[in-house]
């Protein structure tokens, strides 16, 4: 019971950096019904360039922070206006490419400016873990789902009051409604690659400070792909739930059915899920299921 | 489009997959010319062609599914390292003819991936993707951790034999992939225009309309797929007796994705097109492999990751201007050229 409780709590706290990811692809997904697999590239390059501000650039911790969402946003603003901006109206093969394309190419950009070793960012959140109530939580993890969760409340409070929001609600209802009501979509689109490049730059910079910075940090975007899945690709409670989901489930994988079958479950367990809730509720928990009209 | 005077007045020539005297006599030509390529070609430009010929098996496969029926696939790599492991284990650890696991490893990559098609019953696009993306993570990591394939270190596989013979030398082995990649290419040229090859265009086209005009969505798909990676395992077995030695990393993410490119670099749809494609990319990496030493010479200042990491964008950047500049890929550039040809000097 108690190793239950244990590999519950730690998953329920890696969860909460999945569910930050995840965010990122529903953010994009909603706005723009484009699924972009370069989001974990996204991550790392906000990861990288937070590194290169602080160690490099020998900045205090809140100027680099800020820079790095700068930066964040600028980048989000120059690939939809370069690369996804033409691919309008593009079949869905040409789009789910060009988002391949553009993680190999920032993948590649990556590995040019900062080479491929390991990068160890100075301690920003104490190591080590503290005790509740007779369980151990590590704090730098605690310290991400906070974060996660206070993204999560921002969001919401974002896309129900402000005027932004709304518009990107009307442009996720219906594209061409919400142009004749006076929304300029394309800034829209914009702004939604932007925001969702901002939330990969604090997930990247959060694990980071868990685990340093390599180019292997792609991969973790490619994990919080099941986490989007199984929430439902419209909804953004429902990409926190889903990261939570997955991170549990991961987990207690790692704990019980690692050692019948000798380990490495944890890598491959998310997709098993992911296979299976395609089978049985493809549309995730939260999300919509289209009715097509012809 | 095709020259003029040219009609069909018998069904057998509307048959014909070569229609002109022209087009035989390319077809002779090039098939010649392949036949003799090992007796004038070095041993580096003979595994160029050998390794372009498999990846044509296994992105013709590819073309199926995403070129005709529309459906996304991100684990054709996998698929074809099922293909590969499959032919490995039937002829090393069982002692099974190659003529016997050829077949069968394609038919159990099918199996596969007829497996990960499942989902289509109830998804498509997107949601599809992942299923397949999915199959690629869970066959590699299956891959790694069995006892059988040899986990992570790899597996070593015995060459290809026919009887007594065995095709030890790459030359002997060429004729080998050039037989099996010219059958597979007249199948795929014949089944596109069969009912099935119908059925998926309609699907590619308007799923919604394609159902309701009485196409099987569910089986037609699923044939999809399973022919899809059929051709990927038949690539994978011809892979895995042409190196002799395969591991996982032969099969990653990566290299699926750049089956999807070569598709869209060569255009989607087209048997034609997807030949382009392999051989645009292949010999676009082959000249970029070939510049790196050069270029490491003249300038000692470039490490070798920097290099790596520069030729990783020059792909990207490959695909993402093609995407935009020429969505429709090099066969519609080659048909239009060829249009233009036969129209000179008339506009139309």
């Amino acid at each position: 019971m108690n190793t239950f409780v244990q590999l519950l709590l730690t998953g329920l706290m890696v969860g909460g950096i999945y569910g930050l990811v995840a965010i990122g692809f529903v953010l994009i997904y909603k706005g723009t019904r484009i699924f972009n697999f370069a989001q974990g590239e996204l991550l790392m390059l906000g990861a990288f360039f937070c590194w290169a501000m602080l160690v490099q650039a020998h900045m205090p911790l809140w100027a680099s922070v800020l820079l790095t969402f700068a930066f964040a946003i600028a980048i989000g603003f120059a690939i939809e206006r370069t690369a996804l901006r033409p691919m309008l109206g593009q079949p869905i093969l040409s789009v789910i490419m060009m988002t391949l394309a553009l993680s190999v190419f920032l993948s590649g950009l990556v590995t040019l400016i900062w080479g491929g070793a390991w990068k160890v960012y100075p301690s920003l959140i104490p190591m080590g873990g503290i005790n509740f109530m007779g369980f151990t939580l590590s704090q730098q993890h605690l310290f991400g789902f906070v974060i996660a969760l206070l993204t999560f409340a921002a969001f919401t409070l974002f896309f129900r009051r402000s005027r932004y929001g709304l518009a990107m609600r009307a442009t996720a209802e219906d594209q061409q409604v919400a142009r004749s009501s006076g929304v300029r979509v394309t800034l829209v689109f914009g702004l939604i690659w932007a925001i969702a490049t901002l939330v990969s730059a604090v997930g990247g910079i959060l694990l980071g400070t868990i685990n340093g910075v390599n180019f292997t940090l792609g991969q973790i975007g490619l994990k919080a792909i099941p986490a989007a899945l199984i929430g439902g690709l419209e909804s953004i409670g429902g990409a926190i739930v889903g990261g939570l989901i997955i991170g549990v489930l991961e987990s207690l994988a790692a704990g019980y059915i690692d050692p019948l079958v000798g380990g490495g479950v944890r890598e491959i367990f998310p997709y098993v899920v992911l296979v299976i809730a395609l089978l049985f509720r493809p549309y995730g928990i939260f999300g919509l299921k289209r009715i097509e009209r012809v | 489009m095709r020259p003029c005077g040219t009609f069909d007045v018998k069904y057998e020539q509307d048959l014909r997959i070569a229609r002109t005297p022209a087009q035989r006599a390319w077809a002779i030509i090039g098939l010649i010319f392949l036949l003799c390529f090992p007796l004038f070609a070095g041993g580096h430009w003979l595994s160029v062609l050998s390794i372009i010929a498999i990846t044509i098996i296994c992105v013709q496969g590819l073309n199926f599914l995403t070129g005709y029926c529309g459906q996304i696939s991100l684990g054709q790599a996998a698929f074809m390292a099922v293909g590969a492991y499959t032919s490995g284990i039937l002829t090393t650890k069982l002692g099974l003819p190659f003529l016997v696991a050829l077949p069968s490893a394609g038919i159990m990559a099918g199996l596969i991936g007829l497996l990960f098609g499942l989902p289509a019953l109830k998804v498509k696009g997107f949601y599809l993707a992942m299923s397949t993306l999915a199959a690629q993570f869970i066959i590699l990591w299956g891959i790694k951790h069995l006892s059988i394939t040899g986990g992570t270190t790899g597996m070593t596989v015995v060459p290809a034999s026919i009887g007594a013979f065995t095709f030890e030398s790459a030359r002997s082995y060429y004729y080998v992939i050039l037989t099996v990649m010219i059958i597979m290419l007249y199948f795929a040229k014949n089944l596109v225009r069969t009912k099935a090859g119908r059925a998926w265009i309609a699907i590619r086209d308007n799923d919604l309309a394609a159902e309701i005009m009485g196409v099987n969505l569910y089986h037609y798909k699923l044939l999809a797929f399973f022919i899809c990676a059929f051709y990927a395992g038949i690539a994978g077995s011809l892979w895995a007796h042409y190196l002799t030695v395969i591991h996982a990393g032969h099969f990653g993410l990566m290299d699926s994705v750049w089956y999807l490119g070569m598709i869209i670099v060569g255009g989607m749809g087209s048997v034609t097109g997807m030949i382009f494609g392999v051989a645009f990319i292949k010999l676009l990496d082959e000249s970029v492999a070939s510049l790196g030493p050069a270029l490491a010479t003249t300038f000692p200042g470039i490490s070798e990751t920097i290099f790596a990491s520069l030729s990783l964008m020059f792909f990207g950047l490959v695909i993402i201007l093609f995407l935009i500049l020429e969505p429709r890929g090099l066969y519609h550039r080659w048909e239009m050229f060829k249009t233009w040809y036969r129209l000179h000097p008339f506009s139309y």
